[in-house]
């Protein structure tokens, strides 16, 4: 819907550094920040409860948007405090939820 | 010039009420109606919806940003609103400010008067908001240690109606969500993100604004006008 980095959703199941980039690119729309900031990222880089402004409803945003540009289903239940704490977290359940699809 | 007015759109009890329009009006030809973002999303945009406004009335377009009962400064309460009355309020504030153009932003899309000449900059269905929402307020509910489900609170909401990550939305109004499409019809011209570069705004965490943005949608928007 908004035309920015989305995985083809005509491709077989996305490469691991492809749905990394388009995570980190959702973060930086999310966050409001550079290319450099979001690159610098690692597995630890803590998000949910870790930086203030990511409410919940900031997070719901960000799930959504990860459903539109990964092509992949979030349902209620896969969301918890581990999956959002860390970006490592969220990208192991995003790579997982691609292979799901 | 003055830039703010009030007006007075109706209420669903038939009454009416006085809320605020943000205007900028040199009595010039291209009028322009712009229907913001709903909720949240509202709240995250509003700073860029004046830039916008702005850069439009640097480049010729009168505009006008009619407060809708329930939203922003009003004083009446958003659980008795619904997308019937707004469409309404829309529709009537069309006619009242004198505007042959509506620029329509994400959820502000779904209400849009049909068969007008629109710009929908990103139009957003209702289903998807609504869903953000649910999911914003059962995320909110888990960390305070209490479990909810979307599916029940969504039923519960079309009867007796919901509070929504802080929005208290009635029965009516979360019905309508759940089936409300934009009307896009050929007098409308879409405006994806890509043509301004940059993020979408009304994704942020915290509100926020970007002039270039609204620079490059104002020029879409007064070509398109101007051009008419």
């Amino acid at each position: 819907m908004t035309g920015q980095t989305a995985i083809s959703t005509d491709a077989t199941a996305p490469s691991r550094s492809q749905i990394d980039t388009v995570l980190r690119a959702i973060l930086r729309d999310v966050l409001g920040l550079e290319e450099a900031q979001v690159e610098e990222f690692s597995g630890d880089t803590g998000l949910f409860g870790h930086l203030p402004e990511l409410d919940s409803m900031a997070v719901a945003g960000l799930l959504t948007e990860m459903e539109d540009r990964l092509g992949i289903v979030i349902e209620d239940e896969d969301v918890d405090g581990e999956m959002l704490e860390t970006y490592g977290g969220l990208l192991a359940f995003a790579e997982a939820k691609s292979v799901e699809s | 010039m003055t830039l703010y007015d009030s007006w007075r759109p109706p209420l669903p009890s038939g009454k009416r009420t006085e809320e605020i329009v943000l205007r900028f009006d040199r009595a010039r030809e291209p009028r322009l109606l712009l229907l913001p973002p709903l909720f949240d999303e509202h709240n995250k945009t509003r700073h860029q919806c004046v830039e916008i406004m702005r850069k439009l009335d640097e480049a010729g377009v009168d505009s006008f940003l009619p407060d809708l009962p329930g939203c922003n400064e009003s004083l009446a309460p958003l659980e008795s609103q619904s997308l019937t009355l707004w469409r309404e309020a829309a529709h009537e504030a069309l006619a009242l400010f004198r505007c042959s153009h509506v620029l329509a932003i994400r959820g502000g899309a779904l209400l849009a008067p049909p068969r007008t000449p629109a710009f929908f900059y990103t139009p957003a269905q209702g289903k998807p908001l609504l869903r953000a929402m649910l999911r914003a307020r059962t995320i909110a509910a888990r960390e305070a240690g209490r479990e909810e489900k979307a599916e029940t609170l969504l039923a519960q909401g079309r009867e007796q109606g919901l509070e929504l990550a802080g929005w208290p939305l009635g029965a009516a109004m979360i019905r309508e969500l759940e089936a409300a499409e934009p009307a896009i019809g050929p007098e409308t011209r879409l405006i994806e993100q890509v043509e301004l570069g940059g993020s979408p705004l009304w994704l942020r965490a915290e509100p926020d604004d970007d002039p270039r943005q609204a620079e490059a949608l104002a020029r879409i928007v007064a070509a398109g006008m101007l051009a008419a």
